[in-house]
């Protein structure tokens, strides 16, 4: 039996049967790997009551990007899990921020490796691991640790998601990716933790083979959906980032 | 680039903080840069030795920051600047990343932070008042990189000392810092003080006294920082 495609025509029908209430990974670092245009979709589409996965909260891209602090500010949000929900810088202020504050959408502050060891986990079939991150830290507060070799460790648990949303160079018909450079980041384990995965792709989606099995990232055993970025400006391409307002160095 | 920034009354300038540094990683060290500061580091000319940057988004092998127009947009180091890379590059996913960091393997990572105590331990993730912060990766790398150097301005704006006998914010780590630059010197947390090792040009001891909130023992072979030529 021949293969059906994963190839989707269009960013709404990728997103359509979205529902309320789902837990949405999104990959990226700052702007590669970050899937502008499904998020874009997502927010078009309007499902709410939503628990995002992600590195950051967004909102620091200048002009601004549809990236998750846009589900934010539409209310589609209940729940941010992220490694930042402040800029590292104490006078930058990110547009979630307030958000947070107030009480208006919920956090949990996760530390970068321990998020991507907890995606990682799930996609493996791993309940939950230790890790010697913030043993000492108020985020250790009334959590397990566990003595091994005669070192503290604190126990974190598997981070399964309904959806994946990932960001990729190049694809093919049965849903195998390539990155390029940093565009890889939190995207392969993402795909891994989800339920179901699409993919956005630069390049034109490929036919089965046309990828060299060596060179795929990751097996389309974790992508269900793909689709590519029609031009500018339907597509969301991220242009160069501008310098932050009163960057010293 | 090095030397562009002359030495001030208040002492170094951010990229000669950074190149002091630099300076004291070793031959084929894996270092790790956070973000802000620390990743002027990768700036400095520190000739053929063999050092390897790692960025916690996968990054490994990268170089300076690159000029407008010379960018790759798919390639950001871990404070979202576009970096070229060197010979021998490699791109690994996050967790392979966070892997090489829990594992023992960065020989350092250089961390911008609020605040720093004698003890070691430092602060870098949440301010005082605030719910939430953030944490990104230096938890992790400050709990498992074999040494933890830290880059700051010596003070607050207002003029508060950051280099103080407790944290009084919530910490990332305890007891991990080895190496403390800041604009007026080089210092190492010696458990009740900081010692002293090196000294800004035109700064004076007296007036590092003043603006550090623990003690400061100063290092019987005291130097005075080398600027790096332009």
């Amino acid at each position: 039996m021949a293969q059906r495609t994963k190839e989707i025509a269009n960013f709404a029908d990728a997103v359509r049967d979205i529902p309320d209430g789902s837990v949405i990974a999104f990959g990226g670092f700052a702007y590669p790997g970050t899937p502008f245009n499904l998020i874009q979709a997502l927010a078009d589409q309007g499902a709410k009551n939503l628990t995002l996965v992600a590195n950051s909260t967004g909102g620091a891209a200048q002009p601004r990007l549809p990236d998750i602090g846009l589900l934010v500010e539409r209310g589609q949000v209940r729940k941010v899990i992220c490694a930042f929900t402040a800029a590292t810088r104490a006078s930058d202020v990110l547009p979630f921020t307030k958000y947070y504050e107030s009480g208006e959408v919920d956090a949990e502050l996760v530390p970068q490796g321990t998020l991507a060891e907890r995606l990682r986990a799930a996609g493996a079939g791993i309940p939950a691991f230790y890790t010697p991150t913030a043993v000492g830290t108020e985020l250790a507060e009334g959590r397990e640790t566990r003595m091994f070799n005669g070192r503290e460790y604190l126990i974190e648990y598997a981070l399964p998601v309904d959806f994946a949303f990932v960001s990729a160079i190049r694809a093919d018909t049965m849903g195998n990716l390539q990155y390029r450079r940093s565009q890889r980041n939190f995207n392969p384990v993402m795909a891994m933790a989800a339920n179901l995965t699409i993919a956005e792709v630069e390049q034109d989606i490929l036919p089965a083979g046309a990828i060299d099995p060596d060179e795929v990232h990751t097996s389309g055993i974790f992508v269900q959906r793909v689709v590519k970025i029609p031009p500018a400006p339907i597509g969301i391409w991220p242009g160069k980032r501008a310098p932050r307002a009163g960057a010293k160095s | 680039m090095s030397g562009m920034t002359i030495a001030s009354p208040g002492g170094l300038g951010r990229q000669q903080i950074a190149d002091r540094l630099a300076q004291a990683f070793e031959d084929g060290w894996i270092v790790n840069l956070g973000v802000g500061m620390p990743t002027l580091c990768s700036n400095t000319p520190i000739g053929d030795r063999g050092i390897i940057y790692h960025a916690e988004n996968g990054v490994i092998g990268y170089g300076g920051v690159l000029a407008d127009g010379e960018e790759d947009l798919h390639l950001v180091n871990a404070g979202g600047q576009h970096v070229s890379l060197n010979p021998g590059a490699a791109i690994v996913n996050h967790a392979d990343s966070f892997a090489i960091i829990r594992s023992g393997r960065i020989d350092v990572t250089v961390l911008g932070i609020y605040e720093v105590a004698a003890n070691g331990d430092f602060a870098n993730w949440k301010v005082a008042g605030a719910k939430g912060g953030g944490i990104g990766g230096a938890m992790d790398l400050a709990a498992c990189a074999k040494r933890v150097f830290v880059i700051l301005e010596h003070t607050t704006r207002d003029g508060k000392p950051r280099l103080l006998r407790h944290c009084a914010l919530p910490v990332t780590a305890r007891g991990v810092v080895t190496l403390v630059a800041t604009n007026l010197g080089l210092f190492e947390p010696a458990g009740e003080a900081f010692r002293l090792r090196e000294i800004a040009p035109g700064v004076t001891v007296d007036q590092i006294r003043a603006a550090t909130g623990a003690e400061v023992i100063v290092a019987e072979n005291l130097q005075v920082i080398q600027v790096l030529a332009g």
